[in-house]
């Protein structure tokens, strides 16, 4: 692991942080809705630092904090990580100690994203991953600080057209995800059908999210095996 | 200020997200996952946001589903999270103004 390869992370970081920026803000802004001191949001961001997940778990929110409901929440939303950790397996298998996890503990969709594409041309420096996520760690705690601060400022009546930021927030990421009809038009039907069933049935999340992405997975993953 | 019931569900969130960063690494080496689930992690994130979209766009109603959509078509054409997202609160925003 080398300077030179974290400096160039870092880098590569910057053009991404005009997508994540705004997020940070609106997760600032929902979470001094939900109640949360600037050091209890900015603690969380530095600790759990995946945007979709506290998203989620501030959705969740209730006074006392849902313990158990965060936790599951962020496992849900966040297991999508593990495989990417172990693609990243050539990279990771040269660290030890602090590194290894420390490295480990700044994976997010973007650096894995980038550091894939880097060790497809040959790129063979864990340091590069570890620049992507600290470089945008960086920014999104800036973002996250100022979306608290601006939501103390400004008052925004319920169902103002700014809290449609959280859900486009994701409609964007799930676009982010389409690689076409045949592999994922069934599987995201299913989910989200079983999801909004599960909702109108009157369950909170995140059961009805639990449910539509496990069958959806499994959806996709048995059509994958009848295709070979 | 810090409370401490708030700290608990900070630590329980981060000790969580940390297992699925690094629990990945650990596990998927160390022992032989069937490949069903291996197949079913790489297909888990589309599924997993569709879940999560399809009751929060419901709760907007049909200005929701539309203003969902349009986010979707304009990440498809842009590639940026800020302008997808500027436009779906745009959308939203002019859906209302509309009645």
């Amino acid at each position: 692991m080398t300077f030179a390869a974290i400096r160039r992370g870092a880098r590569d970081a910057l053009p991404l942080v005009i997508g994540t920026f705004p997020f940070g803000i609106v997760v600032g802004v929902i979470s001094d809705a939900k109640g949360l001191s600037m050091a209890e949001t900015l603690l969380m961001c530095a600790l759990v630092f995946a945007g979709s997940s506290q998203l989620l778990a501030l959705e969740l929110w209730a006074d006392p904090a849902p313990i158990l409901a965060a936790a599951i929440a962020a496992f849900a939303v966040n297991i999508r990580l593990a495989p990417m950790g172990a693609a990243l397996a050539p990279w990771l298998n040269r660290l030890r100690g602090w590194r290894l996890w420390g490295t480990l503990a700044t994976l997010v969709d973007h650096s894995y994203a980038l550091s894939a594409a880097d060790m497809q041309r040959g790129g063979r420096d864990a340091g590069y991953l570890l620049g992507v996520g600290a470089g945008l760690w960086v920014f999104w705690m800036v973002a996250v600080a100022l979306g608290h601060g601006l939501g103390s400022v400004v008052r925004v009546p319920p169902g103002h057209p700014l809290y449609f930021a959280a859900a486009a927030t994701f409609c964007a990421i799930l676009a982010a995800f389409w690689k076409g009809v045949a592999r994922d038009l069934a599987p995201w039907v299913v989910s989200g059908g079983i999801a909004l069933l599960l909702w109108w049935a009157g369950l909170s999340q995140p059961w009805p999210l639990i449910a539509g992405a496990l069958a959806g997975a499994a959806l996709g993953a048995a059509r994958s095996e009848v295709r070979g | 200020m810090i409370r401490l019931d708030v700290l608990a569900a900070i630590l329980a969130m981060a000790a969580a997200t940390f297992a699925c960063r690094a629990g990945g690494y650990v596990i998927l080496r160390a022992i032989r996952v069937p490949p069903f689930v291996q197949r079913m992690l790489t297909h888990l994130p589309g599924p997993l946001f569709c879940a999560y979209v399809a009751p929060a766009l419901a709760q907007w109603g049909l200005a929701g589903w539309i203003a969902g959509a349009a986010v979707m078509a304009v990440q498809l054409t842009t590639r940026s999270m800020a302008v997808s997202i500027l436009s779906g609160v745009a959308a939203m925003a002019a859906l209302q103004a509309l009645g």
